[in-house]
């Protein structure tokens, strides 16, 4: 039986422990705000925070999750007001908006960090996290608006 | 005035038996209402979509009594913003709704209610612009009837604004919400004596005012897309399918697959020889309690296939054979004057050859639908661009009539063409068959999506230009030879088509007196299917960039090389020499291809762009332009390529003329993002094939653009127009001129030819 916590609440899980964070979060506990978009780490639309850390859901193995607390982007702000949350939305970030949560959860984790951080290291930071419609330059400008407001 | 002396409206109104025409001549009589008065005074081909356009009100509209509106949003959305922004957006504009109390409820897959609701080839606003605006003047008007009947006042007397009408020598007012019941159960007004707003009196049209509706649930993760459709007792699926195209399944073992926890079954899926639409390929599917199991046990079943026909598919030799066929005479598809006695004058003939290999949509959400199918009912939840023409196309496959299939349209995690086809949502509902009626939902992974996709053509492409003493292009000869999407559907053609022919082969708006096109012939051994601008893609790769390999040899400025071939602003008609021109579905005369306004867009693009600026070393400007989807878009990028050969995009200016524009900040959006994904294009992303099989596997390998490769910042500029200007395409149009001005920049930088895609290492010193 693998316990971790999840949003704040204690869960507990007695399937198979290499199963990917991911999965477990989307088809066992109902969370599919963390996205699926390539199963090996590559695109950060799974990316929650695992311990604080930003992390590929899709990598992570359920036996690697035991004990620890997993944020997803259900769970980034009662409100849903964190303020990258709100610079993305002052700035139209989205357009289909699939990848969104998982690029919000970067950039999260990385102001949390790096509370004024350089376009470079914005670049940095986000360049695990695929756009396929090409927000770039709005996630980019959102990041920034969140770290200092404009 | 005097038509309304009879006020036969009010008393119409008063027994409940309106006489539509008497109440016109009333309304009609209002100056203040004459501004917006009228239909549009020009046509487009929405009628003639596969069941049309619907201005029903009641199919669109519901008002309740607190007053809250609702608008039901049919088309797909992707990402546009078009189907659940733009569109209730314009209907509640001229319904005087107000935006804070609009709502948003997504139709299912029914054409005959909603009308056509195939969201592809940037279509949206132009083809519903009208019926959006027919519905909301029609409830607005029904709205204001309602309320002068309350009042026994004339209806001339009355003025709905702002979610309300109001009486005005009295100032009494009633909400939408009092009038909601009495208006629903007026006759809707005919068409012809509908009033329009003015313009001038939009509140939201053409501000870019409004965020996109599902703004908030995007960023917390509340958004449901196909992926998180989620039902009780619901089986996660995913499918192993034939390698190659029309491969078999010899046989499986699905003894190892069925020991992985959360396993629960192994099941045969039908498949389709090919060309067979959008059936599916077929395959063994794993059953299991989550995806994660399924995706493991897939992993482990043995599976013999008999790889069939297409084996032989190998993308190297495909390019050699394309090539060769580029440099023999094809079918003739558009002939103007003499080009062979151009060529045998010519002073100089100068040669372009360039090869644009297959590109996978790569939708960040992969395929995936979700469906409870039992003997008699069907019920599919998905992310599909044609929610109604996948419902036919289930209903065909599962042998129930249409009524029996409800699909529930989901929002779509990117579709670019690849979700216009319903296979998986086939694949869904066969396996929820098999299981007797348990809900499945069928995931695609990443390496699904690249390996099993329908893919954007292959092309090679040949341009031939004669040359006169003066410098003039007297000849043009431009060579296509690309597999056709057609092969999707009946026996391979094997030639392209009028429709593709005609996204910038056959429709090259050149001022050149000799011109002829010419399609060579390519077998097709993939599934080949629409991709976000489709054969504009390769064409205008070829076209743009060959001008700019024409100002080189003849030492000119590429603008004006560009704004040279294109000539005096005039309409240009291939019609009278070509056997079909498909001009994206829309009546010519509505949208001719005008050399006025593609001129315009060049100037514009390069006129903000600071064309001919002074830059750093290393730092070229490029210029191209397109016309598709009948909308103009010029595009100058700038790129800086350092003395290793990496190449960065410090800026990327571009011009759209898209007529009259219903909201410019998602246009401006989708100009941003039609330049990330033209670099994609250009720049990393190629699938190929060895022995018939796909070698990319994820985005490792197929690597779209991430956010340190992306333009630092793309300027957009959109041509005002009135609404007399038919509005045209903005998803697409943005895409064709970004990869023919990357190269353009690159050769302006390096002095180095891009004649081949992808750019992969070809700058590398």
């Amino acid at each position: 039986m693998i316990t971790l916590r999840v949003n704040g609440q204690e869960q507990s899980f007695d399937g198979d422990p290499s199963l990917p964070l991911l999965w477990y979060l989307r088809d066992e506990l109902g969370l599919t705000g963390s996205k699926y978009g390539c199963g090996e780490g590559l695109c950060g639309a799974c990316t929650v925070h695992l311990d604080g850390q930003a992390v590929r859901s899709c990598t992570v193995l359920m036996s690697d999750a035991a004990g620890k607390s997993v944020v997803t982007i259900e769970g980034l702000d009662p409100r849903g007001n964190h303020p990258v949350q709100r610079a993305w939305r002052a700035l139209g970030v989205p357009q289909c908006g699939f990848c969104q949560a998982g690029q919000i959860m970067q950039a999260a984790a990385l102001l949390a960090t790096k509370p004024n951080p350089t376009d470079e290291e914005i670049n940095v930071a986000m360049d695990g996290n695929i756009c396929r419609c090409g927000c770039y330059q709005r996630i980019q400008a959102a990041v920034r608006m969140a770290a200092t407001g404009v | 005035m005097t038509q309304i002396i009879e006020n036969v409206s009010r008393r119409g109104v008063l027994k409940g038996v309106v006489a539509t025409g008497a109440l016109i001549l009333a309304v009609r009589a209002l100056p203040s209402m004459a501004a917006g008065s009228g239909l549009p005074k020009y046509q487009t081909g929405a009628g003639a979509m596969p069941h049309g356009v619907v201005t029903d009100p009641h199919v669109f509209i519901a008002i309740d009594s607190a007053g809250l509106v609702t608008i039901v949003a049919a088309r797909a959305e992707m990402g546009t913003g078009a189907a659940r922004t733009s569109l209730p957006m314009i209907l509640a504009d001229e319904l005087e709704a107000d935006w804070s109390r609009v709502r948003i409820v997504q139709g299912e897959g029914n054409e005959e209610k909603y009308g056509n609701q195939d969201t592809d080839g940037s279509r949206s606003v132009r083809h519903w612009l009208w019926p959006m605006r027919e519905c909301g003047a029609a409830m607005r008007m029904m709205l204001e009837t309602a309320a002068a009947a309350r009042w026994g006042v004339d209806v001339s007397e009355v003025e709905a604004t702002n979610h309300e009408v109001v009486h005005r020598s009295s100032g009494r007012r009633l909400g939408y919400g009092a009038l909601a019941a009495d208006a629903m159960k007026l006759p809707v007004p005919a068409k012809e004596t509908l009033r329009f707003k003015d313009p001038a009196a939009f509140r939201y049209i053409g501000t870019g005012s409004i965020p996109v509706v599902d703004l908030f649930d995007i960023t917390t993760g509340r958004a449901m897309y196909g992926q998180d459709v989620r039902l009780p007792g619901m089986k996660y699926a995913v499918i192993a399918r034939p390698p190659v195209l029309n491969g078999k399944l010899v046989s499986f073992d699905a003894t190892e697959a069925l020991k992985v926890p959360g396993v629960e079954k192994v099941i045969e899926v039908k498949g389709w020889k090919w060309p067979a639409k959008f059936q599916p390929l077929g395959g063994v599917a794993v059953i299991a309690r989550n995806t994660g199991a399924a995706i493991k046990g897939r992993a482990a079943l043995k599976i013999v296939w008999d790889d069939g026909e297409h084996a032989v598919y190998d993308s190297d030799k495909y390019r050699e054979y394309l090539m060769e066929t580029s440099r023999k005479p094809g079918k003739t598809v558009r002939n103007e004057g003499d080009i062979d006695a151009a060529m045998s004058k010519a002073a100089r003939v100068i040669v372009g050859e360039y090869y644009i290999p297959h590109l996978a949509h790569a939708t960040m959400e992969p395929p995936c639908a979700t469906a409870v199918v039992t003997a008699d009912r069907a019920e599919i939840w998905a992310p599909l661009q044609s929610p109604g023409g996948s419902r036919e196309d289930i209903a065909k496959t599962l042998g129930l009539p249409p009524e029996k299939v409800v699909v529930n349209e989901t929002l779509l995690g990117g579709g670019f063409g690849r979700k216009s086809k319903c296979d998986y949502a086939q694949e869904a509902a066969l396996l929820s068959k098999a299981l007797g009626g348990t809900p499945v939902k069928v995931i695609w992974t990443r390496e699904d999506d690249l390996q099993h996709g329908y893919l954007h053509t292959v092309a090679y492409e040949r341009i031939e230009a004669a040359v006169d003493q003066n410098n003039k292009v007297i000849g043009w000869r431009h060579r296509s030879v690309a597999p056709t999407i057609w092969s999707t559907f009946m026996p391979d053609p094997k030639y392209q088509q009028p429709l593709e022919q005609s996204m910038g082969l056959i429709d090259v708006p050149f001022d050149i007196p000799n011109i002829r096109c010419e399609v060579g012939e390519a077998p097709a051994h993939t599934r080949i299917g629409w991709y976000r601008s489709v054969y504009n893609i390769p064409h205008a790769f070829a076209v743009q960039s060959f001008v700019g390999e024409l100002a080189a040899a003849l030492g000119k400025d590429q603008k004006e090389m560009l704004l040279e071939l294109i000539g005096p602003p005039r309409i240009v008609d291939p019609r009278k020499s070509v056997k079909e021109l498909w001009n994206y579905g829309e009546p010519f005369d509505s949208y001719p291809i005008d050399t006025g306004r593609l001129a315009r867009v060049v100037e514009l693009v390069a006129e903000k762009a600071g064309w001919g600026r002074k830059l750093p070393p290393g730092h070229g400007l490029g210029i191209a332009v397109h016309r598709s989807f009948v909308s103009y878009v010029a595009t100058v990028v700038e790129v800086a390529v350092d003395a290793k050969g990496n190449l960065s995009i410090p800026r990327v200016d571009t011009a759209i003329d898209c007529g009259f524009h219903v909201n410019p900040e998602r246009i401006t959006a989708q100009c941003e993002g039609g330049a990330v994904m033209g670099l994609s294009n250009a720049k990393n992303c190629a699938i190929t094939f060895k022995n018939g099989r796909v070698q990319q596997t994820n985005y490792n390998t197929y690597p779209v653009v991430r956010i340190s490769e992306a333009p630092k910042v793309t300027n957009v500029y959109i041509v005002p127009a009135s609404i007399d200007v038919p509005p045209s395409g903005v998803g697409e149009p943005p895409v064709p001129p970004f990869a023919p001005a990357l190269c353009n920049a690159i050769f302006a930088a390096t002095g180095k030819r891009i004649r081949s895609l992808p750019i992969g290492n070809q700058l590398a010193t």
